[in-house]
């Protein structure tokens, strides 16, 4: 399968090697062992793979069959058909890191006009050419601040409206290192300013997410003049759709801005690959880890672009590198720029707002049944946090039979909100599908 | 005639895509939370297609062409994969979906777990990892983890072969170790004295690459793994180059405690222009509690009427978790479906047929380039783009000369232990047509520089764009698009 090779084309070829047979190029190996048998089912043809692919798929129960609230930093967006149809050039996908660029400016460009967009987007001044995800994002930020002060501040502040995985994933990236974190026991009503008491001169970094976990959008302003008096770096971690809409993080004093990308034109795909998006401001460039692309000039003097600083890097700077990222996001950078390309200024307003006026109409409609309540009085975008009359383990495994994969159960990551949900609410679902949600609420409440 | 910037398309008042118009009552948004301006682009749909198509005819991809880049296992990536990525079940779940919705993904995973455990020898397996640095990082946390388990906090040095990927050095700095660069004999193997000398009682462990960057598979490679072990030290093995042993020798069997596979080279899975990729971790059963989760399990076997239910799980002293979600799963859906599609006895054809071609292409160039450690190779060798007759052509202009035919040039200057090296891994998914015809090329360029060495040094020729300044771009950084003057709204 996939080989092109001939008896014929074997048999020349050994011979110019000047070995007999293919198992003479392993004699140098342990013998230990040589030519396991490799237990795996028998190989099938294109038509009987897609076959059984097919069944797998189908014992799945996706977000097109079921009326989906389920957000919680993974979103059922719309994606145009431009984007995949454009992923899908061969010459775009079936290419690498373009180490080469005479013969790479398309994956170049792209990833330029990526980062112009970010810039755009966040009102930071540079972004790289992307992270793994939003988690490996936010963990590259706190590594970033902390060579920042060259060790010399050891804290790192965590808001608890970071998402919990991202939490995790940034306790998983320090445990050998001297960092302290600290913040995320804070009182969740509290909001940013409850972070303020924690921020002194040993502080490098803030992490706080916009909106929050919990949907909520804080004002921001007090909080980044606090760790900016204790000269600590802040680092806001967006949904880049949101700020389609929202004040940029750049308008409030943001040092970093991170994002989980997966919002711009990136499939739900049970989650991933996704994009982590990273932008800074021009101090700190030569201290971002990641691809970065750059503008220049060809022999020809031709516009062009190439990966640039790359003295930062592994490949280069080996154990002295900024990080040890290789192979990013490249495809998903572009699927977003193409995304963000085909919206332009107006869509994504158009679309945040979309998403806005479905959530607070949903938000309406469930805070007006007995025993739901919102739990936060603050702004929020598409998603939002309700106290529900009855645990929501109980609730989602009801409302399943109606269709309906209900909202996140921030119990599961929030013992004490063991009857809070998360719901989320996109360009996605209808009128029609709010009203069944709502109606369906109230059925499995009043039983 | 290089493409305009898609700022430099926009026209104030175009678009590419609509929304509806709200069908539910609209909410007043409060002004403070809006922003003033967004200085995206606007462009309508026909043009931004047609920008993106133009970008894309300026690639070189597998797809356009022969692709021969050390390292990366540029091979063929089936249609077939991107079709199966994107079915509905596997495209439209959701990370955080109840376990009993989405059987189908996790069956997928568990299987997918336990052929790489097949493959490699491993006892235990985790998907979540992004790309193939994010599983050294992973790898080496687990190290970490299982050291300190036992109360061993004094383990903080890695021995890492002068001839490793640099991602190496990176992610073991990234955890905290010392590391101390172990140097290359003269047929390519890791030094052994060298190596023994610093096996002692602060010893992590060592990252090795096997077969090596030089493309040769260590001939003490079990002796290595032994003197690591008798210090008490673990075997990292960098699975980049696992296109050279599938069904032919296993990681595990040769004393290798910890490996990452590389989904996107191994498995066939494409590379997307830099990424997406995806790097599992398999270990031996004595690491295997430290993995990062969740990982795909089976909860109850089922019986004859019913089918196995799985579910996600923690291992129970999991490093945690080191990135959102469960790891690139429709990466996964790819190699998976190249998997069933090959089966056993195909993953061998496949490690066979990129240690023949690789050691065709390396028999065919011979005479023409030196080949610094010559003998049998596996599914790469490592060749000098340099002649002392003419001192003043390098790899990189041989390099950019490739360009001219149509060729992607091999990784240049890697490994650093090879002046001028030029690290050439055909892939097995290669015709004889194919290698002949690089080889050729090659032979004639080298030709080349003799008779007109500046038909090198001023190459490519044949390509859309000219060598580009890099020098420029590091200087006088322009990161970002200019943006259009904002109008007045």
């Amino acid at each position: 399968m996939f080989l092109p090779h001939t008896d014929a084309d074997r048999e020349a070829m050994l011979h110019t090697i000047g070995v007999e047979k293919i198992e003479d190029l392993f004699k140098g190996l342990p013998e230990k062992r040589l030519f396991p048998e490799v237990n795996l089912p028998p190989g099938v043809t294109e038509i009987e793979a897609l076959e059984e692919l097919q069944h797998i798929s189908d014992a799945n129960e996706t977000t097109g069959e079921l009326i989906s609230f389920l957000g919680a930093g993974a979103y059922n967006h719309y994606t145009p058909a431009v984007v995949d149809s454009i992923l899908l050039r061969g010459e775009f996908y079936t290419a690498y890191t373009p180490y080469q660029p005479e013969i790479s400016q398309g994956t170049l460009q792209a990833i330029f006009e990526y980062q112009s967009m970010i810039v755009a987007l966040t009102g930071m001044d540079a972004s790289n050419a992307s992270h793994y995800d939003g988690a490996t994002a936010v963990a590259e930020a706190v590594n970033m601040a902390y060579h920042n002060f060259r060790g010399k501040r050891q804290k790192i502040i965590l808001s608890p409206g970071l998402h919990p995985h991202y939490r995790e994933t940034v306790h998983t990236y320090i445990v050998d290192s001297d960092i302290q974190i600290e913040g995320e026991d804070t009182p969740l009503e509290a909001g940013p300013e409850a972070l303020i008491p924690l921020i002194d001169e040993d502080t490098a970094l803030v992490v706080v997410q916009y909106p929050d976990f919990f949907g909520r959008v804080h004002d921001f302003s007090q909080f980044v003049a606090a760790a900016h008096d204790a000269k600590a770096l802040v680092a806001v971690h967006v949904n880049p759709l949101t700020l389609g809409l929202l004040k940029p993080p750049g308008d409030f004093g943001a040092d970093i801005v991170t994002g989980e990308g997966q919002t711009l034109g990136i499939p739900l795909a049970f989650g991933g690959p996704y994009l982590g998006i990273f932008a800074t401001r021009d101090k700190y460039v030569r201290k971002m880890a990641g691809r970065i692309v750059g503008e220049t000039k060809d022999t020809r003097g031709q516009r062009g672009y190439v990966l640039t600083l790359s003295t930062r890097e592994q490949h280069i700077r080996r154990e002295r590198a900024t990080s040890n990222i290789c192979t990013n996001q490249g495809l998903l950078a572009t699927a977003a720029a193409i995304y963000m390309s085909l919206l332009g200024k107006n869509g994504l307003r158009q679309l945040a707002e979309l998403n806005y006026h479905k959530a607070h109409y949903a938000a309406e409609q469930i805070a007006s049944l007995k025993g739901f309540e919102l739990a936060y009085t603050e702004p929020f975008f598409n998603e939002f946090t309700v106290r529900c009359p009855k645990p929501v383990s109980e609730l989602n495994a009801d409302l399943i039979h109606f269709d309906i994969l209900g909202g996140y159960d921030l119990g599961e990551s929030h013992p004490g909100l063991a009857d809070h949900m998360l719901i989320a609410v996109t360009e996605m679902i209808s009128r029609e599908e709010i009203d069944h949600f709502v109606e369906a609420l109230k059925e499995v409440t009043n039983a | 005639m290089p493409e305009p910037t898609i700022f430099e398309l926009s026209s104030p008042g175009r678009q590419g895509a609509y929304f509806p118009e709200p069908d539910v009552p609209r909410t007043e948004i409060p002004e403070e939370i809006l922003r003033d301006n967004l200085p995206l682009p606007e462009i309508a749909e026909v043009d931004v297609v047609r920008h993106f198509t133009r970008l894309s005819q300026l690639n070189h991809g597998v797809d356009t062409g022969f692709y021969p880049l050390g390292s990366c296992t540029m091979k063929y990536n089936p249609k077939v994969n991107e079709q199966t990525a994107r079915l509905g079940g596997f495209a439209k779940i959701h990370p955080l979906q109840p376990v009993e919705t989405v059987q189908g993904a996790v069956g997928l995973m568990y299987e997918l777990q336990e052929w790489l455990k097949e493959i490699s020898g491993f006892s235990g397996v985790s998907l979540q990892p992004a790309a193939g640095a994010h599983g050294e990082l992973t790898g080496v946390l687990i190290m970490r983890a299982y050291h300190k388990s036992r109360g061993d906090h004094k383990r903080i040095k890695m021995l890492i072969p002068d001839s490793a990927h640099g991602t190496n050095p990176a992610s073991s700095a990234m955890s905290g170790l010392k590391i101390v660069e172990i140097p290359s004999d003269a047929r390519g193997n890791i030094d052994m004295d060298a190596l023994c000398a610093e096996c002692d009682d602060t010893l992590a462990g060592i990252m090795i690459t096997n077969p090596n960057t030089l493309g040769l598979f260590e001939e003490k490679f079990m002796e290595v793994c032994d003197c690591v072990h008798e210090a008490g030290g673990l075997v990292y093995g960098d699975g980049a180059n696992l296109n050279a042993i599938m069904g032919i020798s296993r990681p595990a069997d040769c004393g290798v405690d910890v490996l990452h596979f590389n989904l996107h080279k191994t498995f066939s899975t494409p590379h997307g222009g830099g990424g997406p990729g995806s790097g599992p971790v398999g270990v031996t059963a004595e690491l295997a509690p430290f993995l990062p989760g969740p990982i795909a399990t089976v909860i109850d076997e089922g019986g004859e009427e019913e089918p196995p239910l799985y579910g996600l799980v923690n291992p129970e002293n999991s490093i945690g978790r080191v990135k959102a979600f469960h790891g690139h799963f429709s990466i996964m859906v790819r190699a998976f479906t190249y998997m069933m599609m090959l089966g056993g006895e195909g993953l061998k054809a496949v490690s066979e047929h990129a240690v023949l071609n690789a050691n065709y292409l390396q028999a065919r160039l011979r005479d023409t380039y030196k080949i610094p450690h010559d003998r049998i190779c596996m599914h790469e060798f490592v060749a000098e783009g340099h002649w002392e007759d003419v001192p003043d052509v390098h790899a990189l202009d041989i390099s950019k000369r490739l360009m001219d035919f149509g060729f992607h040039p091999p990784t240049n200057y890697f490994p650093l232990i090879v002046p001028e090296a030029l690290m050439i891994e055909p892939t097995e998914t290669e015709s004889k047509e194919t290698l002949d015809a690089f080889a050729d090329t090659l032979i004639q360029i080298a030709e080349e520089a003799r008779t007109n060495p500046e038909m090198l040094q001023t190459a490519p020729h044949n390509t859309p764009f000219g060598r580009l300044d890099e020098v420029k771009a590091a200087r006088e950084l322009v990161l970002c698009c200019w943006f259009p003057e904002e109008e007045e709204d």
